[in-house]
């Protein structure tokens, strides 16, 4: 039973990982319409860079909030420069785009630091937690913890503030939005931006737990994919659910079906996403668009 | 002076001329319809007003020039724009569509207009919390109408508003228009091709054919046209 608690528990954390990466897929999707397909890889080069900051002596905190920041900035200049202006061009062409990213920017981190793994401490101490008679590490309660603050904070700026209303304006009906006064190019910049940022935090969480490599996100970003389509590539509950799920859903497989184990986990994320296109192709949250005239 | 006044405007798409030099001057105050049949450039003449097309000529509006602003620089000047087919924020709700719509301007006062349009609008009191787009067609032209009430325009722009509609609907949301113009003395320009209902209100219209004005007169005058009464109202 204790088991079984703490795989779920661990799932979660798992989970809550895949979700923020989600959520930066979902959010730029809502936005423009584009499935940014090198989120990871974004994401790869803020844990990074929160390795290089603290190579020239900035503490660990720190250097993750400038790296949520300045990859925040590199989010808003990839929509202004790459994204905005192929607005008009056929999805395949963006796409083509996206991938290439994907690629120099992989190859840009083995160029700027080798292809061998580094260490990035974890934001949490190595404590354990009693609650009653089972334990918890210190860091999946963080990382909870963490995301569930995020979350928080995205849930006030986007339900409470002019700015986050105007951003959903922006992203749902952007002829409207212009109509009203809106800067419909600027709020899918802060899009990008805050999409970047939440893929650094998944970055900066992951890396403890699996060492910083160029190829480090690969395992996370077919999660966060499996809990986009999961969730229903258009919602945001959808992303921050599926993520949960998804990462339950592993750990549980990964300990109980013997003859997957951690190794071909991975199945479980394609398996979730063929199911899901199959079944139920806007997944359990997305909306069919009604369009009404 | 007329509130609004346009000179020898030319407007389309890429390389489609749609409107071929339109005058037109809309007083303060007055209620202004544009009529004329599908494929005239009503729609088209609305956008090049608003920004949202590009546009050449001259375009006055309270004495500045507006010609060369961008659509959002001329919603904050106070021209509010309901585009044909209503263009609601269909994914947001009632309440945060009328909220949108006060986008440019400051709580207090936008939150004392919300209440005195939806005394205008009862119906959409009732639907605060639900999707805009779940809304029937009616009740969709009030909310974005309601939306464009909210920036507090100064001229306000509406694009076939009955489109869609039942005549007694259409009927009862010009008799709303006419109560809005008469306690704001909001100036308005619409779009109609229901012409009678839309000429009640009216001060005065003009007809619009292939893109140039053909005829303008005052709204009792239009309705007794011959010409206007056999093509726009439907009388042989
Ligand atoms: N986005 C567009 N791109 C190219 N041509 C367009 C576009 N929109 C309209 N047109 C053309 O411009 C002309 C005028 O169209 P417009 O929409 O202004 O007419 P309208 O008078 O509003 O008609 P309706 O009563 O049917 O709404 C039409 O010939 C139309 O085909
Ligand atoms: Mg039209």
């Amino acid at each position: 039973m204790n088991l079984f608690a703490s795989q779920i528990i661990d799932g979660l954390a798992d989970g809550a990982i895949y979700a923020s990466l989600a959520l930066a897929l979902v959010f730029s999707y809502r936005s423009t319409g584009i499935v940014n397909f090198a989120q990871g890889e974004m994401a790869m080069l803020s844990a990074y860079l929160v390795w290089q900051l603290m190579a020239w002596g900035m503490p660990l905190v720190p250097a993750a909030l400038v790296s949520i920041v300045i990859s925040f900035i590199a989010g808003a200049l990839l929509y202004a420069t790459i994204v905005k202006p192929l607005s008009h061009a056929s999805l395949l062409t963006v796409v083509s785009v996206l991938i290439g990213l994907y690629l120099a920017l992989n190859s840009l981190a083995g160029f700027l630091w080798t292809y061998t793994i580094k260490a990035l401490p974890s934001l949490f101490p190595k404590a354990h937690l009693q609650f009653g008679s089972f334990t918890v590490s210190a860091e999946t309660v963080g990382i909870i913890a963490v995301v569930g603050i995020v979350l928080l904070l995205l849930y006030l700026l986007f339900e409470t503030t002019k700015v986050g209303l105007a951003m959903r304006g922006a992203a749902s009906t952007p002829d409207s939005a212009i109509l009203v006064g809106v800067s419909v190019p600027v709020m899918l910049l802060i899009g990008w931006g805050i999409a970047a940022a939440l893929g650094a935090l998944s970055g900066i969480l992951v890396a403890p737990r699996v060492f910083l490599n160029p190829t480090m996100m690969f395992g996370v970003i077919i999660y966060a994919f499996a809990a986009a389509t999961l969730g229903g590539f258009d919602s945001v509950v959808g992303a921050v659910v599926g993520g949960l799920l998804v990462g339950v859903v592993e750990n549980l497989v990964g300990t109980y079906i013997p003859w997957i184990g951690p190794d071909l986990k991975i199945i479980v994320a394609l398996v979730l996403i063929f199911g899901t296109l199959l079944i139920k192709p806007d997944g359990l949250f997305g909306r069919k668009k009604v369009v009404r005239l | 002076m007329s509130l609004f006044s346009i000179k020898g405007m030319h407007a389309g798409y890429g390389a489609r001329n749609v409107l071929h030099g339109i005058d037109l001057d809309v007083e303060e105050r007055q209620i202004q319809v544009v009529l004329g049949a599908n494929g005239a450039g009503k729609t088209t003449l609305l956008r090049a007003i608003s920004g949202t097309i590009a546009r050449e000529g001259t375009i006055l509006f309270d004495g500045a020039r507006i010609d060369r602003l961008s659509a959002r620089k001329i919603v904050a000047a106070g021209v509010a724009h309901v585009p044909q087919g209503r263009g609601t924020f269909a994914d947001l709700t009632v309440d945060e569509n009328i909220r949108l719509g006060a986008y440019l301007r400051t709580g207090a006062e936008a939150r004392q207009d919300r209440e005195r349009w939806l005394t205008f609008f009862p119906r959409l009191r009732e639907r605060l919390s639900q999707q805009a787009g779940s809304l029937s067609g009616g009740e969709q032209q009030m909310l974005a109408i309601t939306r464009a009430l909210m920036l507090r325009p100064r001229l306000l722009l509406l694009d076939e508003p009955s489109l869609g509609l039942a005549p007694i609907i259409t009927q009862g949301l010009f008799k709303t228009l006419a109560a809005i113009r008469e306690e704001t003395g909001m100036t308005m320009l619409i779009v109609e091709q229901s012409a009678n209902l839309a000429l009640d209100v009216a001060d005065s219209g003009v007809v619009l054919e292939s893109g140039e004005i053909v005829l303008r007169d005052s709204a009792q005058n239009l309705a007794g046209n011959d010409e206007v009464r056999r093509i726009y109202l439907g009388y042989e």
